[in-house]
């Protein structure tokens, strides 16, 4: 038996002792997702255990260093953490945009303090970051941003306005672009890290089309941000950034291949339409779903050998673009067809039995996953340019 | 194992990325074509093929072959694939191999080697009808004897027209609607009496035959499984054949993918080169998309069928439909880019169309697989 063969019957052993029932079940609704912080309220005592148990061994990032709070893992034992967690449909433990999108560009660019600060408590889910990109005239031209900082000497001044900042309402801490030289595009920004607790930080939360508010418009007004929160040098910024993005872009494309447990689209279509012969009564919805089904499995593969060619230090650069673009237009696809599968029961927005309109505000939440982290269009330009080398 | 080739594969990769390209590029196949050859491919790049041992990749070393799997014969299919190269390959040394590997020893012993030195030719009478049916009643096998007689009709015999043996499923018993439980698999020579060939040309300017079986006598040892237990060695054969027709699709809208990005980058209109059309760079962008992902769904379904894995029967279905639909996608994006030339016969991409057409049939189309995965998933 290989050291890897006997790690995975370890860890399926500690999975299945350690693992509440609870948290073996698919997500209802954005209420069941633990997202960590100052703040936190456990919506149960199995949330508050499963991220506890997994945050000791720092599962919650097991491939980060032991010494920042991680597991520690090598790739190939990281895949396998994943693999056992799926085949028994544990939720994940932490959502986090510390895990999936600052955790990264610290270990790439941080000092050993920022480290040893910042990333420790982002595996324990103590501290819960938003993402400080867009303006109000900077989307997906990210180098026309005009928030500026400027430098008084051991700390920063900022003054601006960022838009889309999600969850800014209840987050604790920004990783925020600022301009640091007007002279430059992209040669003038710099990264960024502060309390939201700051004084003169304000938000206020944005009411979208699914009746939620999880963006905000976030303004600060001479904001001081010690020298000591740079990331990297300053005016260097954009290679943060860019790094942050292409995290950002693998995490959105993998949001519809995140649900755990049976198949929401597949039940409910037979809950509606019921079967026939041992085929879904409703032919065209069935054969809209099997070939919606082909290519999210295929997708599934290729998500696997992003992350694998990306541990291994060989996926293209550019190749996160291609992931977001294909997985965010596959989970509209999976909404809509889960919208067509529940019929009028998928339509009710505030009672009870639909969970407080689930499916539909989900339906509608997933139109934004081709706009944020850069639209399908903004994507499909970067794959045309930088992989298929195609002339401006 | 990690989903992407490793530095052995990669090596396999290169050479045979040369070698067929140095062989038997379009123009080979363009040259047999246009000569209008009986036999439809070249017997002497077959021999080859088994000199550079690439004919017993599948076959184990006590057998003369290789003893590798299949991703290594996916290599090997799609640069066939790119090429449009004409090759008895997928029928005989992936899917033949692979049925007789699962069958009795005696017949591995005798076939196996020499398929290997590139001495035996299969094919495989599978379908009754117009699409894919693993399980049809078309042709029936009734005990006669020792043996059984073969009464029926198969159709889409791919190379059955130079074949030194068939392999043939067969209902032997049961009524209608319960020939699954029936099913059979026999090794027969197209020179047995009653057995009678017929080949037709097709769109891709290959040859299939329909072929005729009437009142044909086999002993008993024709069977290459326990009578009426065919379906799980049917099963093997087709995995076999569905990964590897998915691997050559992906060689053929790889390679329509490649010629038409380099149109995109040469061809001027308006004074302009038109890949700068923001138009055109999102269907090349998304086209690639589509490609990638099914060369993904493609490695994933081999590496679970070389690990015998109880989930290669789905990712061979995934690879399959999601090869069809890219790869149709590839070739039909490579015609209506190249404009007014994609429609010559002159120019090969349109090839590359009729050959897609073809392998999408091969083993089952996209409906049919996800016909199959629906079935599986329980609706």
């Amino acid at each position: 038996m290989t050291d890897l063969d006997q790690f995975r019957i370890e860890t399926r052993a500690w999975l299945a002792e350690n693992c509440p029932p609870e948290m073996r079940e698919p997500l209802r609704s954005d209420k069941d997702v633990c997202w960590g912080g100052r703040n936190y309220v456990p919506s149960s005592p199995a949330q508050k255990d499963w991220l506890d148990r997994m945050a000791a061994r720092g599962w919650t990032v097991p491939d980060w260093p032991t010494a920042y709070g991680g597991g520690g893992l090598s790739p190939a034992e990281t895949k396998i953490l994943r693999e056992e967690m799926a085949a028994i449909n544990a939720r994940n433990p932490l959502n986090s945009f510390g895990i999936s999108m600052l955790g990264p560009a610290l270990l790439k660019y941080g000092t050993e303090e920022q480290k040893l600060d910042h990333l420790t408590k982002i595996a324990k889910g103590q501290i819960r970051w938003c993402q400080g990109y867009s303006e109000p005239n900077a989307g997906s031209d990210l180098a026309s941003l005009a928030t500026s900082a400027e430098d008084k000497g051991d700390h920063y001044l900022i003054n601006g306005q960022k838009v889309w900042t999600s969850y800014a309402d209840q987050a604790d801490w920004i990783f925020c672009l600022v301009r640091t030289d007007k002279t430059s595009k992209q040669g003038g920004i710099s990264f960024v890290l502060f309390d939201m607790a700051s004084p003169g930080v304000s938000t206020k939360p944005i009411l979208l089309i699914s009746g939620n508010s999880p963006f905000c418009e976030t303004f600060f007004d001479d904001v001081q941000v010690p020298k000591a929160n740079l990331v990297h040098e300053e005016n260097k910024g954009w290679d943060v950034a860019k790094y942050l993005l292409g995290h950002e872009r693998e995490m959105i494309s993998g949001m519809g291949l995140a649900s755990s447990g049976g198949n929401p689209l597949i039940d409910g279509a037979i809950a509606t339409v019921g079967l026939s012969g041992g085929r879904l009564a409703d032919p065209l919805l069935r054969a809209g779903i099997a070939l919606f089904e082909v290519r999210a499995r295929a997708f599934g593969a290729m998500s696997e050998r992003f992350i694998d060619e990306l541990k291994a230090g060989r996926a293209h650069p550019a190749q996160p673009s291609m992931m977001k673009y294909y997985g965010t237009e596959l989970n509209k696809t999976r909404h809509e067809l889960m919208m067509s599968a529940g019929g009028s029961d998928a339509l009710e927005w505030d009672s009870d039995r639909s969970n407080g309109g689930a499916a539909a505000r989900s339906w509608l939440r997933t139109k934004a996953n081709s706009i944020e982290g850069g639209t399908s269009e903004i994507q499909l330009n970067i794959v045309a340019k930088r992989i298929l080398d195609l002339p401006s | 194992m990690p989903l992407f080739l490793n530095d052995d594969q990669t090596a396999l990769q290169d050479t045979i990325r040369d070698f067929v390209a140095e062989h038997a590029p379009v123009s080979h196949m363009r040259a047999l074509r246009d000569a209008d050859d009986p036999t439809g491919f070249s017997r002497d790049l077959w021999k080859q093929f088994a000199e550079m041992g690439f004919t017993g990749i599948l076959i184990g070393e006590e057998h003369g072959g290789l003893g590798m799997g299949h991703v290594e014969a996916g290599i090997v299919l799609e640069e066939i694939g790119r090429n449009l190269t004409p090759s008895p390959f997928l029928t005989t040394a992936v899917a033949a191999v692979t049925a007789l590997t699962g069958g009795y020893p005696d017949q591995a012993r005798t076939w196996l080697p020499r398929i290997a030195a590139g001495d035996a030719l299969f094919a495989l009478a599978l379908d009754g009808g117009p699409k894919h049916q693993p399980v049809n009643a078309s042709l029936r096998a009734e005990p006669s004897g020792n043996g059984f007689r073969l009464n029926g009709r198969k159709q889409f015999v791919v190379h059955g027209h130079v074949a030194d043996m068939l392999i043939v499923s067969a209902v032997t018993g049961g009524r209608p609607g319960e020939e699954a439980h029936f099913m059979s698999l026999f090794l027969v020579s197209p020179q047995t009496q009653g057995v009678s060939v017929e080949p037709v040309r097709m769109v891709d300017a290959g040859l299939a035959s329909t072929i005729t079986f009437d009142d044909v006598e086999v002993a008993g040892d024709a069977l290459l499984c326990q009578v009426n237990q065919g379906l799980d060695l049917l099963g093997t054969l087709n995995r076999a054949g569905g990964v590897g027709a998915a691997a050559e699709l992906l060689g053929v809208g790889g390679a329509a993918a490649d010629m038409t990005l380099s149109y995109l980058k040469q061809r001027k209109q308006f004074g302009t080169i038109i890949g700068s059309y923001q138009a055109l760079q999102h269907r090349a962008a998304h086209l690639y998309s589509e490609m990638e992902v099914a060369r993904a769904a493609v490695l994933k379904a081999q590496q679970l069928l070389d690990a015998n894995s109880p989930q290669a029967d789905d990712a061979v279905s995934v690879a399959k439909a999601m090869t069809s639909l890219a790869t149709t996608l590839s070739v039909q994006e490579g015609v209506q880019m190249h404009g007014g030339i994609g429609m010559t016969d002159e120019y090969d991409i349109g090839f590359y169309m009729k050959r897609a057409r073809v392998l999408a049939e091969t083993f089952g189309d996209a409906n049919f697989h996800a016909d199959k995965l629906a079935l599986t998933a329980g609706y």
